[in-house]
């Protein structure tokens, strides 16, 4: 067990870990949506790995959290009886599936940016945050490797494949902004050790992405505004809508088991 | 050229002395047109399968249960993807195949054009269409067809977990509050029967049964079969106190069998035939997700034929 | 049935590859089965995602089905049978005096 965090801090882990459990949740729910409608069979099985990754890694941030947060709520409490608003997770997550390429863009820009964060968090002195992140880090080295390989056969493959794939990297481009924010809450934990600083994140991540987006014959969107609020709950309308859904049977039998 | 008649006399001698036969040996046109219907059949159930219990990945209870279901209709796919690749090596493209699915001159498990109502139903397909198709499958793992029983053998293994899945879903259930229990009885009354229904038409009324048990494709019949799962269906059943919704359910003393009453042939006949719940929304959603991809299977291609060269991994 | 819908394009599926499999501790490369891809990077991928999903491996070869030459039943005769009337290449063909283990 990790020692006993002052109380503005504990605060702050417990809001850092629902971010990280968040994004992970809501984009694991999005990728298992392909499932059994996918292009090709091989690529259904690839897509719920790495929902499976996702959504096995939010239930170790959540649960985490919950623990954190000592007030009684478990990874499944904190899933499926949380309203939107209370959801941390970048809006880049919860954007509807859409087609192949926006689902296979976002996995990328997603996963480079996960990747790096990992890394540094698996370096966290809070050990059974560095435990989860060094997991996570060999799963996700993996969503990059098969994300960003489809982004150089989509964006190198046909005139449609190209412009379909050109479509989704300028929509999601402006979410892409909101995975590298820090706040309070990160420089609460940086300050008290918790976590490394991952300024150099954002750089690492252009760098690698810039990399793929031109083996992939597509241009790197002009840099604009970037929207944000996930983190602080202030979502698109999608979440509310995919909530509806995940939450349905917590909701309809409260106190149930299942 | 006709399969001579000293030909078929060696072939049946092999499969009599227990022999597998493989891709490159000599068989009968009948024995590869027969394995063909067969396996592609399989494994269209498998991908048509994915859609009743896809429909509730998204609306999985707990996270448990959520990762549960979606490894389940995942291995799915990947049954799908054994079988339709011991199916080519019978000399037939998985395009092919897909096609003959997509334009409804293939047929599939019937049971998967019922529709899943309530979470209930993915513990019952679990415990039911999952045990039947394993009862089904355990026999296939020993087909004279190598191929397919090895692909049969990984499904076996891998499928285990599936109806545990499905009964442990069930028994939560049953064990739950009134309304969950409701849930649970509602999705039993539903699928019993169409689950006695996948073992396929009594034998003497099943035009291939003769000629694919003579080639050891099939090793017991369908009655047996249906037999078989009844016999380990009903314990369970009373185990956790659901009642299997067949008035005429009693043990047979003579056999030792569970008896138990008449299917409803003509609902099978009905359902095969295209007219159940959804056969036309299953094969539109299959028809929706090829077309849809078809872009995609397309830029691979275009890539691969502009990058010959085996492509380097991108650096993770 | 489904006469309801527009006919199915009938496009390719991939080419189609043949997956090996190491066990973990260092056993040999075992067929496990195939995967469509169309390239080897790819195909290395849906071999991991489709034949490694409950840690079955610790290494996969992926070789084009076309690559593989293999015998055929006319072969059987003349390539195998010869093996087997050839008993001093087993170790019991060998005697050894009583009570000494070799």
């Amino acid at each position: 067990m990790a020692p006993a965090l002052d109380g503005p801090v504990q605060a702050a882990l417990v809001q850092y870990l629902l971010r990280l459990g968040d994004d992970r949740l809501v984009l694991g729910h999005r990728l298992s949506e392909w499932c059994g409608h996918a292009p090709i069979l091989e690529e259904d099985i690839a897509l719920a790995n790495i929902a499976l990754d996702l959504v096995g890694q939010a239930t170790l941030f959540l649960g985490l959290a919950g623990a954190a947060e000592a007030a009684g709520r478990d990874a499944d409490a904190l899933a499926y009886l949380r309203e939107a608003i209370d959801f941390r997770n970048v809006l880049l997550a919860e954007l509807p599936k859409g087609d192949f390429a926006f689902t296979i863009v976002r996995q990328f820009l997603f996963s480079v940016a996960a990747y790096y964060r990992l890394e540094g968090l698996a370096t966290s002195s809070h050990g059974d945050l560095a435990g989860i992140a060094g997991k996570a880090l060999k799963e996700t080295r993996y969503h990059v490797r098969h994300s960003g390989e489809w982004v150089i056969r989509l964006g190198d493959g046909t005139s449609e494949s190209h412009t379909r794939t050109q479509a989704a990297l300028d929509a999601l481009w402006r979410y892409t902004g909101e995975m590298f924010l820090a706040d309070d809450v990160d420089a609460t934990l940086v300050r008290a050790g918790v976590i490394p600083d991952l300024a150099t994140a954002e750089p690492k991540w252009l760098a690698q992405v810039t990399g793929v987006i031109e083996r992939a014959t597509l241009a790197v969107p002009p840099s604009g505004y970037m929207q944000r609020g996930g983190r602080t709950g202030r979502h698109t309308e999608h979440l509310g809508i995919m909530l509806a859904e995940m939450q349905i049977l917590q909701r309809s039998y409260p106190g149930a088991k299942w | 050229m006709p399969d001579s008649p000293d030909a078929i006399t060696e072939f049946e001698a092999r499969i009599a002395a227990g022999e597998t036969i493989e891709p490159k040996d000599w068989m009968p046109d009948r024995y590869r047109k027969q394995l063909i219907r067969m396996m592609s059949q399989h494994a269209h159930s498998e991908v048509v399968g994915m859609l009743p219990e896809g429909n509730w990945i998204t609306r999985a209870p707990t996270l448990r249960r959520k990762m549960g279901l979606l490894a389940k209709v995942q291995d799915e796919a990947g049954h799908g993807l054994y079988i339709y690749c011991g199916t080519e090596t019978l000399g037939v493209g998985r395009a092919e195949l897909v096609d003959q699915l997509l334009t409804g001159k293939a047929k599939y498990s019937s049971i998967f054009n019922y529709p899943t109502l309530t979470w209930a139903d993915i513990g019952a397909i679990g415990w039911f269409v999952d045990g039947a198709a394993i009862v089904n499958q355990t026999m296939l793992a020993k087909a004279s067809y190598g191929p397919y029983a090895r692909a049969m053998v990984r499904i076996c293994k891998e499928e285990n977990f599936h109806k545990r899945q499905g009964y442990e879903i069930m028994a939560t259930l049953a064990a739950g509050t009134p309304e969950q229990k409701r849930m649970a009885q509602d999705a039993v009354n539903r699928w019993w029967w169409p689950s006695l229904m996948m073992f396929g038409p009594s034998d003497k009324d099943s035009p291939n049964s003769a000629e694919l048990t003579r080639w050891g494709v099939k090793r017991k019949g369908n009655d047996e079969l249906r037999q078989r799962f009844v016999n380990l269906t009903v314990a369970q059943a009373v185990a956790i106190d659901l009642k299997l919704p067949d008035p005429e359910l009693r043990p047979d003393p003579a056999t030792g069998d569970w008896h138990f009453g008449p299917i409803d042939w003509d609902e099978f006949s009905r359902v095969v035939h295209g007219d159940g719940p959804l056969n036309r929304e299953r094969l539109a959603a299959r028809r929706q997700a090829h077309s849809d991809g078809e872009w995609v299977r397309e830029a691979a291609s275009a890539y691969a034929a502009k990058h010959t060269a085996a492509a380097a991994p991108a650096a993770a | 049935m489904a006469d309801d819908g527009t006919p199915a394009p009938s496009d390719g599926q991939w080419p189609l590859w043949e997956v090996f499999v190491q066990p973990p501790r260092g056993e040999p490369f075992e067929h496990a089965g195939s995967v469509h891809a169309v390239d080897a990077e790819s195909a290395l991928q849906n071999a991991r995602d489709v034949y490694t999903r409950r840690g079955e491996a610790v290494n996969i070869w992926v070789v084009p089905t076309a690559a593989i030459t293999a015998s055929t039943p006319a072969d059987s005769g003349p390539f195998f049978d010869p093996g087997n009337d050839k008993p001093y290449r087993h170790p019991q063909f060998y005697s050894v005096p009583r009570g000494v283990r070799v």
